[in-house]
Parts: C-alpha cells; structure tokens; sequence
C-alpha cells in the first residue's frame, strides 16, 4: 500500500468510518497538464455517522478539512463518496 | 483590487460561474470536462468559464476564497456550490436542474 493512502487512512481514523476504501487511480491521469505538479488521484469511500446530518458540502468539507495539508501536496484530486452506515 | 475581491466580483456579476481547468471547448482535465458536461446538460449554454491555468493567482486565490481545496468550483449567483462529484450528485437528483432553473435568463 502506498504512502499517501496510509497516511489518508491515518487522518480519517479521526472521522471513526465502519468502512473505508481508498483507491490510487493516478496511473490514468499521468502526464495531462494537472498532474504535473505531482500529487495523485485518489477515489475515497467512506462511510462514519460523523456524516449524519449534514449536506454533501459540509461532508465534503469535513473530509478536506481531516486531510489537512495532504490536499496541498500529496493529493491533487480526490474523488468523495461520504455515506452514514444507514445510507450505504 | 486585491484577487479576493477579483473573485468576488467575478461570482456575483455573473449569475453561473465554472472555475475550471481550460476552456468548455478545451477542458485540460476529466473533473473540469464533467462539470462542464453537467452545466449544458441543465440546459445552460451560456455561462462564465474562468480557466485557472491562466492565471497561478486565480488558481490559488479561488482555493482559499471558498476553503475548497480542489477544482473546478461552481458558483450560482454567488454562492458555492461545490466541485465534479457534488455537481453530479445534485445532477443526479435533479436539484442542480431547479437551482439553474431561469438563472440564465437573468
């Protein structure tokens, strides 16, 4: 597992997710002009009643939020799928 | 006028606002591409594009101007509404539809 994704998993631990997945999809990115800066593409799937109650934003904004500083290095674009165990 | 105020200028005197990466005809990345792909799909055929690769202050500035830290950003008469996965989730559920609804025509 790479680097990135075990620090992802470490910051999110925060969040207490039943479920989480994290997929590295940079290899179908490299080479076009965004990825040039370096960073990755990473597709998360989680699922933590910290969601519950709150809109896609808010959810959205709670993830990056947790990652932090990951966002402006690590992470050049991350794909959100955020669910409460009731939804998934 | 300092970029912050740029930025707020630019989302309030246009009712639809896509910071994106490239333009509509020539989108320079997948995310950006699909939110383009959303707005016409609503039926907005005009709409102000803003391409953050041509400018580092634009890219960075609309960053910190929404605390999100990824684009493309969409704006609806002002106010953020969010990036690529947001925008086909309110697609999918037909709330971005009503949101634009008549924006346009403003």
């Amino acid at each position: 597992m790479s680097d990135t994704i075990r620090l992802m998993q470490d910051k999110l631990a925060t969040l207490a997710p039943q479920h989480i997945d994290i997929r590295d999809d940079s290899a179908k990115h490299a080479g076009h002009a965004g990825a040039r800066a370096g960073g990755g593409h990473y597709q998360l799937y989680i699922v933590s009643d910290a969601f519950a109650g709150l809109t896609t934003l808010a959810r959205h904004r709670l993830v990056y939020d947790t990652l932090g500083e990951m966002m402006q290095v690590r992470i050049h674009a991350l794909s959100i799928s955020a669910k409460t165990a009731q939804e998934s | 006028m300092s970029i912050q105020d740029t930025i707020r200028e630019t989302v309030t005197s246009n009712p639809v606002v896509l910071f994106m990466k490239g333009s509509p005809t020539f989108p320079q990345c997948g995310f950006s591409a699909r939110a383009v792909q959303i707005i016409k799909a609503c039926g907005i055929a005009k709409f102000a594009a803003i391409d953050v690769l041509q400018d580092p202050e634009i890219r960075q500035g609309i960053k910190e101007f929404s605390s999100w830290p990824t684009i493309p950003q969409l704006y609806i008469k002002g106010e953020f509404i969010g990036g690529s996965d947001i925008m086909t989730e309110l697609y999918q559920n037909g709330e971005l539809q009503k949101m634009l609804e008549g924006v346009a025509a403003e």
